[in-house]
């Protein structure tokens, strides 16, 4: 049972990295792997702030601020882009990652932060049919849930909402429509770093952030985002938890170094079998080509 | 024609460079430009993968990796302990081995180059082909995720084993003698050969490669890269080919890797890093993807500021802000008629105006 | 096509830098050139920014004051980024180019052991500051290293435990140079100390999360955890363990020696033992201690100039920087292998770190009471006493 939740803690994290990966891919067909940096600078921000501030303004200023940091990317480096082929995105994203790494490391520096716990502190735990948890951790689910229903109404209900994922579905088609295209992908980025954001800061309490912690975070974000098939917030949500329950089952039985080989070579078998993810639709996967 | 001129021209500003820093007392420059060119090594093979074939690879430095791996455990004495006292004097007896001592005088057996060299080179050989069957039939940002997975287990392996040295990685890497008066090793003495040896390695590779690109196979590749679907409706059989240059790719890596650590005297994790990788796929972007003198240029010149620590503790600012720029204002390169011209007219286009 | 062209722009790139290199040559004169690899940046760079900013301030001072046998110290950093190539080809420009009479550095053991053998058959004296045994042993003639050595923490926890009566412990070290070289030791001495080790495990340093190891170990029913590792995910561990409701002592490595490791595990460190280095406690020591006055300088000066609190990681260049300008000084003159024997010579010199005896088999020359036995009170930390 211990395992299980260790494994869904990890997972949780995950899972929340992930989901902010699917709101650009939904608009724009691009994997943003910037999406590690916005939560790092979420836990950045807000932990300046929190010394001047009590701590749920610090982290709504830092989502706040984080956004527009989305918002100035997208205006500076992909809106006058003509033809983004993928691999030409996949590569700017990737320098605007280490940019943003870098100014981070001369902005704060090398040492590593972190929030209070929203909830007790660093050794309260509750306890879960005999095994025992931080409270952070129902934070982060609790979180998660929020964002994925938030995120299903908001694409669901909403005008903005719809328009955007008319934009995912057919670009040309949803201009020719009356919808602003370009306007939709700056809304996808300001969403995605507000969530980047917003995770970066739920999860500092137990992480801790660090200039350079984005790039772990992503990888293992990106991951979870392609088990659970692209463009799916719950597909994500489900494979991150799954990621870290079998990370969770690997280190019961293996040594814990080989955690991320048994992992990934497991996943990796998945994906053979189901080439679009486990949630994925078979033409999402085909679509996006390089 | 032409394509041999410009290796001749290559070749010419190989030996015209080695001229000049001796001529100018700068010859310890060679150091990081041999190291460049095994750099180079991968650069073109991820070159012809990415650009030709359209498959990406963010798993690529773990071949590097392995091909430098194999060379330090098949010549330090971390293969003395693998293999155990009776079996090494057998090895010893049919000269499959020979016997030695390292720096400080522990036993330290070396596998002789005839030997580790074809064993690397097919370890890479057979890694990819397993990797690359299952692996190359994902597309987009599947096989992205699939590399990159298969990278990191890589990189677990090495980070995770005794054998490889575990964090350390391996030191104390040997020389290898490869023929009469052609020594791979880091020794001052060496510098001139293993400048030479590594960049005709370098351009054996650029022979080959662009022989490939322009020969039958390179155009079923390109037909690949333009769409597999119709490719493979015109008979080309797609995944034949884009496994093989998966694995041509995989080899030129392993044996940059072989030669470096031999160079180097040692080989650490860090070499298989996600961030070396992403490096890689950075470097044949900027260079331009389709463009294997592009990619040479910008992998060498890169790697070579690099290794002098020109930029001190800027180093990975200013990649990330060449990637940013070069793919914003050049996407396809920046040896391209185009970028060139728009740099002549210099007509700044503000990102503001529509 | 324009596969000429570009044939043309390699030569011509690569001329120009070149000629952009060989413009910032020169110079030379009369100082002594030192060389610093440092990982100033990257995922060791909590060790090679403070190691950067110490040796600055170190040399800066030591010119202020006249320099060393009346010549200036050209101080060159070099950012490794925790690459041990990098390393290597910094190295060699070093060596061969600059010309250096020695270098500090490099700062994970890592990259120390790929520039070992290097600098010893060049003949250039280095001072490491990592605390990997392979180091120093074998040793190499001009190799030396300045932390404290891996075994005597282990040799000091180890004897706490004794005295709590602790014999059956559980290990996890971080999968870096620090912790792989912790485990060796640990599980080497363990059986000539009547400790048993049930379990080993060896965690990611960039893991967020150490319940599910935690797990495992605690089925073992240990009494004691040791975890030996350097990165900040020291505090992750004191406060999982807490988390998961394990109640047996947390014993961590000399790498815990950061302020900042301890107050991020907030409430969670209250109470972890570990050997430290007296730079952490200079201000209770007392006054007659022979480290106290330097200790109390150095942490000082750094933290004044810095605006950051002091860690032991730049102890480490600080020591080097002051074994080298007394074998110097001792040789007075600038041969490598007289400095070396000078070096070898040096006894009872007192540094950060604790107090330093070399000889000719001996290049770490730390004893095991450089170390006291610390643990965290209030969030600062203090001198381990038993209850």
């Amino acid at each position: 049972m211990q395992y299980l939740l260790s494994g869904i803690t990890t997972g949780s994290i995950y899972a929340i990295v992930a989901i902010g990966f699917n709101i650009i891919y939904n608009t724009t067909g691009i994997i943003n792997f910037a999406q590690g940096e916005f939560l790092m600078l979420g836990g950045m921000i807000s932990i300046s702030l929190c010394s001047v501030m009590p701590l749920p303004l610090a982290i709504a200023l830092a989502v706040a601020v984080t956004a527009a940091v989305g918002y100035c990317i997208e205006l500076l480096f992909v809106r006058w882009i003509h033809n983004p082929t993928v691999l030409r995105m996949v590569v700017m994203t990737i320098g605007i990652s280490i940019l943003i790494r870098e100014i981070a490391l001369h902005v704060w520096d090398e040492k590593v932060r972190s929030l209070p716990y929203f909830t007790g502190n660093e050794v309260t735990s509750v306890s879960i049919l005999g095994a025992r948890i931080s409270p952070q951790i129902l934070w982060v689910l609790g979180t998660c849930a929020l964002i994925v229903v938030l995120l299903n109404l908001f694409y669901g209900r909403t005008l903005l909402g719809k328009a955007m994922r008319a934009c995912s579905a057919n670009r040309m088609a949803a201009s020719l429509c009356g919808i602003n295209a370009g306007r939709m992908v700056t809304v996808s980025f300001m969403l995605s770093a507000a969530i980047g954001a917003l995770a970066g800061c739920v999860i500092s309490p137990m992480t801790q952030t660090q200039y350079d912690c984005g790039t772990s975070l992503a990888i293992k974000g990106f991951t979870a985002a392609i088990f659970g098939g692209l463009g799916s917030s719950s597909g994500a949500v489900i494979a991150g938890l799954l990621i870290g329950v079998i990370e969770a089952v690997s280190i019961s039985v293996l040594p814990l170094a080989y955690k991320d080989a048994v992992t990934l070579t497991l996943l990796l078998l998945i994906l053979v079998v189901r080439p679009s993810g486990l949630f994925g639709s078979r033409e999402a996967g085909a679509l996006k080509e390089f | 024609m032409k394509r041999f001129v410009a290796i001749g021209a290559l070749a010419a500003a190989v030996i015209a460079l080695h001229l000049l820093f001796a001529a100018a007392g700068a010859e310890y420059l060679l150091v990081q430009l041999t190291m460049a060119a095994y750099y180079a090594l991968v650069v073109i093979g991820l070159c012809l993968l990415m650009g030709y074939a359209g498959q990406i690879s963010l798993g690529h430095a773990a071949f590097f990796a392995l091909g430098g791996y194999t060379a330090a455990v098949l010549s330090t004495n971390s293969f003395t302990q693998l293999m155990g006292a009776p079996a090494l004097e057998r090895l010893v007896h049919w000269g499959l081995v020979t016997a030695g001592t390292d720096a400080y005088g522990a036993a330290a057996h070396q596998v002789p180059v005839w030997l580790s060299l074809p064993l690397a080179v097919a370890a890479a050989a057979a890694v990819a082909l397993v990797i690359g069957i299952p692996v190359l039939k994902l597309k987009g940002h599947y096989l992205a995720m699939a590399t990159l997975g298969f990278g990191t287990i890589l990189y677990r392996i090495f980070l995770g084993t005794r054998l490889f040295g575990e964090a350390d990685g391996i030191s104390s890497v040997r020389p290898c003698a490869l023929l009469p008066g052609l020594t791979i090793g880091g020794d001052t003495a060496l510098r001139t050969q293993n400048y030479y040896f590594a960049w005709a390695l370098v351009l054996l590779a650029m022979v080959l490669s662009l022989n490939i690109v322009s020969s039958r196979a390179g155009r079923a590749l390109r037909s690949i890269h333009g769409s597999e679907e119709a490719a493979a409706a015109m008979g080309v059989n797609t995944a034949r080919y884009k496994l093989y240059v998966f694995i041509l790719s995989a080899v030129f890596a392993a044996v940059g890797g072989f030669f470096m650590t031999h160079f180097n005297g040692g080989i650490g994790p860090a070499e298989a890093g996600i961030m070396k990788s992403v490096r890689y796929v950075a470097i044949v972007a900027v260079g331009g993807m389709a463009n294997l003198w592009g990619s040479l240029l910008i992998g060498v010149l890169l790697n070579f500021l690099s290794l002098r620590g020109i930029f001190g503790s800027y180093d990975d600012a200013v990649f990330g802000a060449l990637l940013v720029f070069i793919m914003a204002l050049a996407p396809d390169g920046i040896l391209r008629r185009e970028f060139l011209h728009r740099i002549m007219r210099v007509r700044i286009r503000w990102p503001f105006s529509k | 096509m324009n596969s000429i062209k570009n044939g043309t722009a390699i030569l011509l790139a690569l001329v120009v830098s070149f000629l952009v290199m060989s413009c910032k040559g020169g110079g030379g004169g009369d100082t002594i050139k030192v060389g610093a690899l440092f990982a100033v940046t990257g995922p060791a760079s909590f060790l090679g920014s403070p190691e950067k900013k110490t040796a600055e301030m170190f040399v800066e001072e030591l010119n202020a004051n006249g320099g060393l046998l009346g010549k200036q110290i050209t101080l060159m950093v070099k950012d490794t980024g925790g690459d041990p190539a990098k390393a290597v080809a910094l190295a060699k420009q070093l060596i061969n180019e600059e010309k250096v009479f020695a270098i500090i550095g490099p700062s994970t053991s890592g990259e120390s052991l790929q520039v070992k053998d290097l600098c010893n058959d060049a003949k250039v004296i280095l001072l490491s500051c990592a605390a990997a045994e392979k180091i120093v042993n074998p040793v190499a003639r001009y190799v030396f290293n300045t932390p404290q050595k891996d075994s005597h923490a282990v040799a000091r926890i180890f004897g706490v435990m004794k005295d709590m009566g602790i014999s059956r412990v559980g290990v996890i070290s971080a999968n870096t140079g620090f912790g792989k070289a912790g485990k060796e030791q640990l599980e080497t001495i363990a059986p000539k100390s009547g400790i048993q080790i049930l379990i080993s495990e060896v965690y990611d340093k960039d893991a967020t999360d150490l319940t599910g190891v935690l797990t495992k170990v605690k089925a073992k029913n240990v009494q004691a955890i040791v975890n030996w590792s350097i990165e900040p995910i020291q505090a992750i561990v004191a406060k999982n363990i807490k988390q998961i409701g394990i109640t047996v002592p947390l014993f961590q490595s000399h790498g815990f020696g950061n302020v900042k490791y301890a107050a991020a595990a907030g409430e969670a460190g209250e109470g972890i033992i570990f050997p430290g280095g007296r730079l952490l406690v200079a201000e209770t020591l007392p006054d007659g201690h022979p480290q106290k006055e330097l200790l109390m300088n150095y942490k000082r000066n750094y933290e004044s100039r810095y605006k950051e609190d002091v860690s032991t990681f730049g102890g480490h260049a600080y020591d080097a920087l002051l074994i080298f300008k007394t074998a110097v000084e001792k040789a007075g003159t600038l041969d490598s292998e007289k400095v070396a024997q000078a070096m070898e010579g040096i006894t009872g010199l007192v540094g950060t770190a604790g107090v330093y005896n070399y000889s000719a088999d001996n290049h770490n020359g730390l004893s095991p009471d450089a170390f006291e036995i610390l643990t965290v009170k209030g969030g600062r930390f203090g001198l381990y006493t038993r209850k």
